[in-house]
């Protein structure tokens, strides 16, 4: 892989680059409306803002859950990137999500992903989405992504 | 985790739908379905789920394939409409746990899913569930999800 993937080393640059991803390149992403917020050394934050399209349960306005798996999907393989500090493809292997407390309605979700661990081949990632306050999680997650470059 | 407003409408459809088979307007009447171009069929005599090929639903351009989370999104749904439609739960039941393995990529054509409910407790339902395009024997996804069920 050439140094065009490299990731930039400043927070801006990264901000920039790995935002490439939340727009109309990763078409799913951008018709969610994911946004990525903030970038860390091994750890990404993305929001994904409350729509009427996104409800599952249209008497309670609750979202239904296939955006936030979306949401945490994005967000697990944004932190990989973060943590190699390259662009490289990857395909995800396995992601486990854990529905702690119902999402509040007309809120926002905000997912915080963090690459704790890379292989050669492999990436093992945690997550927790929250809307608003980190130590009220709505739903934690854990995933595990396969590093596809040669 | 109690819901705090009855569902009635939904629980009418839901009823409805069980007899009548006329599952669209089910899948129509939930937002996230319709934007998805999630629907249940009944396709050779078994009902399933289609979710549509739509150019939203990629996650990456250059293979091209679909994004992870709508085949997760698909599973899941596939796993609801089962449980509303094949038990007497009144309610759209809540998901407490989802994994999701995936196999294979998905490419950009219409993806399939039929979901197995594996257990059914009063309170909780567990479900298997598969997703597949051209070979239903080569699934793409492939996932085991946890519902809690409201009391009948």
């Amino acid at each position: 892989m050439s140094d065009d993937f490299k990731l930039p080393e400043d927070k801006a640059g990264r901000m920039e680059r790995c935002s490439l991803f939340y727009s109309d390149i990763v078409p799913h992403n951008h018709a969610l409306g994911l946004r990525l917020v903030d970038v860390a050394p091994t750890e990404a934050t993305v929001e994904l803002p409350y729509a009427d399209f996104l409800v599952g349960n249209p008497e309670t306005g609750v979202i239904a859950g296939g955006p936030v798996t979306t949401l945490i999907d994005a967000t697990c393989g944004t932190s990989v990137m973060l943590r190699l500090g390259r662009m490289v493809p990857m395909v995800t292997l396995d992601l486990r999500i854990d529905y702690l407390r119902p999402a509040r309605p007309g809120v926002s979700l905000t997912a915080v992903a963090e690459c704790y661990r890379t292989t050669r081949q492999v990436a093992f990632v945690r997550a927790l989405v929250h809307q608003g306050d980190k130590n009220h999680p709505v739903a934690s997650a854990q995933g595990t992504f396969m590093l596809t470059e040669e | 985790m109690s819901d705090t407003k009855p569902s009635s409408a939904i629980a009418e459809l839901v009823l409805d739908v069980r007899k009548t088979r006329e599952y669209s307007r089910l899948t129509d009447a939930i937002p996230y379905t319709r934007f998805m171009g999630i629907g249940v069929e009944n396709l050779a005599g078994e009902m399933m789920c289609r979710m549509r090929y739509q150019p939203m639903l990629i996650g990456n351009s250059f293979l091209p394939a679909l994004h992870g989370g709508t085949l997760g999104a698909l599973l899941e749904s596939a796993s609801i409409f089962e449980l509303l439609l094949k038990t007497e739960t009144p309610r759209v039941p809540k998901v407490i746990s989802l994994t999701v393995d995936f196999l294979r990529s998905g490419k950009p054509q219409d993806t399939f899913a039929r979901a197995i409910i594996t257990r059914q407790g009063r309170r909780v339902a567990n479900v298997r569930v598969d997703a597949w395009q051209d070979d239903r024997t080569r699934p793409i996804a492939s996932a085991h999800a946890l519902f809690l069920l409201a009391e009948p």
